[in-house]
Order: structure tokens, then C-alpha cells, then sequence
């Protein structure tokens, strides 16, 4: 069987160097996502491989990638992993959790996977309260395909299939997944964060931990839904994507804690402790 | 010997338990629901026991792709519609190499069609229902009893082999009772170190294998494989291999295997004036219609395929060579008839007779489409 440190670039790919750190859980195989485009999703990938590697559980950990730009994931993180059909990444996990009760199961998503083709997946394992934790990137748009609209698309947003703007007459509303998940009693954390400050980031790293602490408590089903840009499929350089996420996104998605039944919980009703990040969205306080 | 009478999907559902197999994830549709419904107390008894229905079929398979990448024998059962939608998840199973059972209890269609048994997803079964080609190893009991042991047969080669099996059954079996022994199983295991269980003090395990590094050593592959590849490429022994070109070989070279080695067959009686050829329920009926035939001053034999992937072709052509005409009969229009053809060869007249309206095909009509045909001397294919 080859081995990671056989596994090789593209031949000729200008790849993002993984930023791998003596400790770190990352497999040193170089990103390919769009280099140098700011695409969140490294710096995501980063972050888990971190926290992973900070909790001390990667020999309970079994990832489960997705298909689209975020399945890159499962190459990246020195965990075992599982490469899931397009959407079925949490009845993947719900499979291999019933399988191994004491495993940390850990689904990575982006919102053409969760948020069109996998929300019965994700909806139903949310309902039953599958003790495992989803990490979900939230870009607006279908990325690897190359740009085209996604449900979470604003209204307004240019993609390669709404080049007017995403109309809600003919292409319908932009879906807020944490929102929805939070109204499901057996969600057990649901938060929504971004990836555009020190502070977001710092935000999305306890909001992970959160997450993960909420599965080790066997306490339901957990996702951090993460705001992220993809300048490549916005078509914008990334000093411009990210301020379209500060002032236009975050306007639609709040970043917010919606629920947290770590350690207590009052039935799940989505009633329980919520309220706005003390984060800064990334331009300052918003009152 | 003990023995219980049941119906054909209660013991396809004990036989998966006795084999060892404690996880279910399961869509309820008739004419198969007592096979979840059976399991959904039968697997309390287990402390391992995985029992869940799932929201679909589509959730129900990947469930299983989640429990037999972390090492389980894992298991769904379904019919017609529901096994059409799985069948991307099979693609997944079938590319991943993840040993799994699913169970087909065929009713009519296409469409809705109806929930009484019929043999019509033969070529859906049999030639890579979904995306990119693979195969399952398809088997076709025609008793309750053959399903008990095929089942516990299945899993075997299914871990074996690394690949997804189906047993091919329909509504009739699913329904008809009757006594079943699960006396004497031999339940075979094989080790799984490729599951992904946590990396506990080893090398990280991935699934699938292949999507994992966009090129790969040849180890895994026999040398007759990296052979073919060198001389078709003109590449060099350090060349790796392009991924998605390892795998299809492996699977390739699997699949040949499986022809060569676990083709299973049933030969009934010794007459010379044709060769009948039918698998599953169909396949007893015809041995009645042996002895009505019999009755007419005919003399046949019967050819029963039990697996149905790989399709037992030198076995048919042997069973053929001594006769000069084959008589296919199927609960379909006629889907076998490309394998038998195969196998005998174009110059041996194939006549057919089938009903796709679902339910039992009765011995005299079989009996008198073949009298009738042979009369006609026609030719199907």
C-alpha cells in the first residue's frame, strides 16, 4: 500500500504549501486548493488538523470527507478517513459511529454537499441525534464545479448559472442551515462562525472544540457551520471576497452560537443558551 | 436437525445474523419489510448489534459504506426501487472494495410496478447497475434453504473477495415459508486491516485507497496485471501506475478471478432432447416442468445458474455441447438470454419463454410454451 509521504503534487501545480509544523496532524501533502486565492477551506483544514492533534484523539478519529472542493480534506489530515458519496457524508458517519460507538466521527462539508444534495442525510442525523460532529464550510457556491449557484447563494449573487444575479422568483431563497438544524431537538451544538479575523478564527476554534466536546458527551448531533470566502468561484481578488463576507454574508448569516448542550441541556428545544459571537464579523463591533 | 418453517425473508434474515453479521440499516418496501422488521428485535439480542431504518434507501447503503469501511459485516435488504437507489452507493462499495451484502427480493417494473416477485432486475444486477463498470457477485438461491447458505457463502467471498455481494431473490421467495435448518453453517471470517477504527498507534487507514494519491506503486497487483499494464503503456517498472487505472485493473483482475473460481451451477436430470436453463424460484418450477415434459415422451436437462455474477459459462457450454437446442425460461423478458448465448455460442438455437406480470409461472403453461416452440422450432435469440 503507498504510503503518505509517496503521494505527490500535481505535475506542475503551483500548490499552497500546507503550512505543516513539527506535531501537527497535517500529512505534509501539499494543498491543492486554489493557490493563492485565500480559499478558506486551508486554513480550515489547518485549524482541525490542530485541534485534533491538541485534543490527543487521532487514534479515535475517523474523518469523513465529502465531494466537491472540501473532499481535499481527507488527504490532508493524518487521521483515518473515509471518502463519502456526494451529500452522504453524514449517514457515512452515522454508519461507521453505530459500528464504533467510542470513535470520534467527524464529517467535513461545504454547502453543495450538506446544504443541496445531503440535507435529507444531514436533516435525519440531526434528528436522531447521531453523536457525530460536522464541520461545515459555508462559501456561497459550488466550487469545484467552477462557481455555480448554490442554495445558500445570495440573492443578487452572480454565479455561473445565475449570471443576472440569483433571482428568488425563479431560484428560491438562500437556506440557513444552522437556523434550521437548531429547531431539531436532537442537534446538541449548533454555531455558525467565520474565518476572517484572528478573532473569527479563534471564535471557530472553540466552536469546533465545543462541537467535539458535545460528541464526547454523547449528547447528539453538533455542527459548526463556517462562513468562508471562495474568491476563485466569486470571481473577486480575495481582499474583495472577504469584505463582500464582512459586509454582505455575515448580513444574511449571522455568525452566532444558536445552541450548546455541552454539559447541561434543557431538552433541546433550540431555546437554550444562544446569543450573538463576541467576534467581530471582521470590521469591528456591530453593536 | 432442527428445523423451523419460515418465510424465505425472516430466514434471510436469521441466516445474516447467524453469519455473523450484527449490522442492518434498512428502507422498509414490500415484498421484503419482515426481513428489517425481523432484525429490528432479532439484533437486541447482540451487545454489538446495529439495527437502524433509515430516512432511504440512498441513506440506508451509505450507512452500510460507514459500517463496512470500520470493519463490520454490515447488510441492507430492499427491492426493485429501492435497490435502484442504491445503486450509487454500490458504485462507492464496489470502487472502495468494502465487503457488504444486499439483498435484491426482485418484484416488477420498471417504474412502481408491483410487489408480486419477478426476475426483471437480472442485467441491473449482473452488469454494474450503477456508474464506472464494477460487478457484484450476484446469487440466486431458488430455496429457502439455498438462501440461508448462500447467505452465510456471500459474506464469505464478499470479505474474500473485498467487494459487495447480492443475494437475487424475488417476492415469491421472500414470502413462500417453508422448513429451514441453520444447522452446520460454516461461517468463515477474514481479516480486515484496512479498516478505518481510529489510527491507534499505526499508519492512518484510508478508504477508498485509491482516491488518496494521485499515483501508486504496483504492490497489491499480480504480476501478470503489472505485465499487461507495462507492455500496453510501453512504461518503465518504476512507473507508478494512474490511480483510477490501478483500480479498475485490481477490479478487473478480481472479477476474472471470481469467473474462474466461484461460478456455482446445478445440472437436474440427464435428458438429451433439449437443455432448459433457469435460475431462482423459476429454476424449481422447471424441475416439475422436467417431469411434465417427461410425461410428453420429452427427455430434458436442466442448467440452474446459482451465482448469476460470475455467470457459469463453461459449465452451460458443457451441459450444452450434447444437445442441439437451449430453452430459456426467466419472470422476465428474456434478460438471461445474452449469458446463455455466451456461453453456447451462436450457432445453438435459444428458444424463451417468460412472464414479466409477476407471480409463480405454472409447470403446464412453461410445459406447453416449450412443446409449442420446439414444435415451431423458434428461435428467440
Amino acid at each position: 500500500m503507498p504510503d503518505e509521504t509517496k503521494d505527490r503534487e500535481a505535475p506542475g501545480a503551483v500548490s499552497e504549501a500546507s503550512g505543516k509544523k513539527p506535531g501537527s496532524l497535517l500529512t505534509g501533502v501539499a494543498f491543492t486548493y486554489c493557490p493563492g486565492s485565500g480559499c478558506t477551506h486551508g486554513s480550515l483544514n489547518r485549524l482541525l488538523a490542530g485541534i485534533i492533534g491538541e485534543l490527543g484523539i487521532r487514534s479515535k478519529v475517523i474523518l469523513v470527507g465529502p465531494v466537491g472542493c472540501a473532499e481535499g480534506i481527507v488527504k490532508y489530515i493524518d487521521v483515518d478517513a473515509v471518502e463519502a458519496p456526494h451529500g452522504r457524508a453524514t449517514a457515512v458517519a452515522t454508519g461507521i459511529k453505530r459500528s464504533l460507538p467510542d470513535r470520534v466521527v467527524i464529517t467535513y462539508q461545504g454547502d453543495g454537499d450538506l446544504a443541496a444534495i445531503g440535507i435529507a442525510e444531514v436533516m435525519h442525523a440531526a434528528t436522531r441525534g447521531e453523536r457525530i460532529s460536522t464541520v461545515f464550510l459555508n462559501n456561497t457556491v459550488f466550487g469545484m464545479t467552477g462557481g455555480q449557484m448554490a442554495p445558500t447563494s445570495l440573492i443578487g449573487q452572480r454565479t455561473t448559472t445565475t449570471p443576472f444575479g440569483r433571482d428568488a422568483q425563479l431560484s428560491g431563497m438562500p437556506f440557513h442551515v444552522a437556523e434550521i438544524l437548531t429547531r431539531l431537538p436532537g442537534t446538541a451544538y449548533v454555531a455558525r462562525t467565520a474565518m476572517n479575523s484572528t478573532a473569527n478564527v479563534a471564535v471557530t476554534r472553540e466552536a469546533i472544540l465545543r462541537a467535539l466536546e458535545a460528541q464526547m458527551q454523547d449528547r447528539g448531533f453538533s455542527i459548526v457551520e463556517v462562513m468562508g470566502i471562495c474568491p476563485v468561484g466569486w470571481k473577486m481578488t480575495p481582499r474583495d471576497a472577504n469584505t463582500h463576507l464582512a459586509d454582505q454574508i455575515i448580513g444574511e448569516y449571522p455568525l452566532q452560537l444558536f445552541k450548546d448542550c455541552v454539559g447541561s441541556c434543557d431538552g433541546g428545544t433550540g431555546d437554550g443558551q444562544v446569543g450573538p459571537w463576541t467576534g467581530d464579523g471582521g470590521r469591528g463591533p456591530q453593536g | 436437525m432442527t428445523r423451523h418453517l419460515m418465510k424465505g425473508c425472516e430466514a434471510f434474515a436469521e441466516a445474516t445474523v447467524r453469519a455473523g453479521c450484527h449490522c442492518f440499516f434498512g428502507y422498509p418496501i414490500t415484498p421484503q419489510s419482515e426481513v428489517m422488521e425481523y432484525l429490528s428485535w432479532r439484533l437486541r439480542d447482540f451487545p454489538d448489534g446495529v439495527f437502524l431504518q433509515a430516512e432511504s434507501e440512498v441513506a440506508a447503503i451509505n450507512m452500510v459504506y460507514g459500517a463496512a469501511a470500520a470493519g463490520r459485516r454490515a447488510m441492507t435488504s430492499s427491492s426493485g426501487p429501492g435497490i435502484s437507489l442504491m445503486q450509487e452507493g454500490l458504485s462507492y462499495l464496489a470502487g472502495a472494495e468494502l465487503p457488504c451484502l444486499v439483498a435484491n427480493f426482485c418484484r416488477t417494473g420498471p417504474g412502481l410496478g408491483g410487489v408480486e416477485g419477478s426476475q426483471c432486475d437480472y442485467l441491473q444486477a449482473t452488469r454494474s447497475g450503477g456508474h464506472g463498470g464494477y460487478r457484484l457477485l450476484t446469487l440466486a438461491p431458488s430455496t429457502v434453504q439455498e438462501m440461508v447458505h448462500l447467505t452465510v457463502l456471500a459474506f464469505e467471498l464478499a470479505e474474500q473477495y473485498r467487494t459487495p455481494a447480492m443475494i437475487f431473490s424475488d417476492g415469491i421467495l421472500a414470502q413462500l415459508a417453508e422448513p429451514v435448518s441453520f444447522d452446520d453453517l460454516l461461517v468463515v471470517t477474514h481479516p480486515k486491516p484496512w479498516a478505518v477504527t481510529g489510527a491507534d498507534g499505526r499508519a492512518r487507514n484510508r478508504i477508498p485507497r485509491h482516491f488518496f494519491s494521485e499515483a501508486s506503486e504496483t504492490d497489491g497487483l499480480d504480476p501478470e496485471t503489472v505485465a499487461r499494464y507495462r507492455a500496453m503503456t510501453g512504461k518503465g517498472p518504476a512507473t507508478p501506475l494512474i490511480e483510477a487505472e490501478r483500480l479498475n485493473l485490481t477490479l478487473a483482475e478480481k472479477y476474472r478471478r471470481m469467473a474462474k473460481e466461484e461460478a456455482r451451477w446445478e445440472v437436474i436430470g440427464d435428458g438429451t432432447d433439449f437443455l432448459l436453463v433457469a435460475f431462482g424460484t423459476i429454476a424449481r418450477v422447471c424441475e416439475e416442468v422436467l417431469d411434465w415434459l417427461a410425461g410428453e415422451g420429452i427427455r430434458a436437462r436442466l442448467f440452474r445458474p446459482i451465482t448469476i455474477f460470475p455467470f457459469p459459462s463453461e459449465a452451460l457450454a458443457r451441459a450444452a455441447a450434447g444437445v442441439e437446442r437451449v430453452h430459456v425460461v426467466e419472470m422476465n423478458e428474456g434478460q438471461m438470454i445474452d449469458d446463455v448465448r455466451i456461453a453456447v455460442g451462436r450457432e445453438k438455437p435459444i428458444g424463451f419463454y417468460g412472464r414479466t406480470a409477476g407471480g409463480v409461472l405454472r409447470v403446464g403453461e412453461i410445459g406447453r410454451a416449450i412443446t409449442g416452440a420446439l414444435a415451431r422450432r423458434e428461435i428467440h435469440a
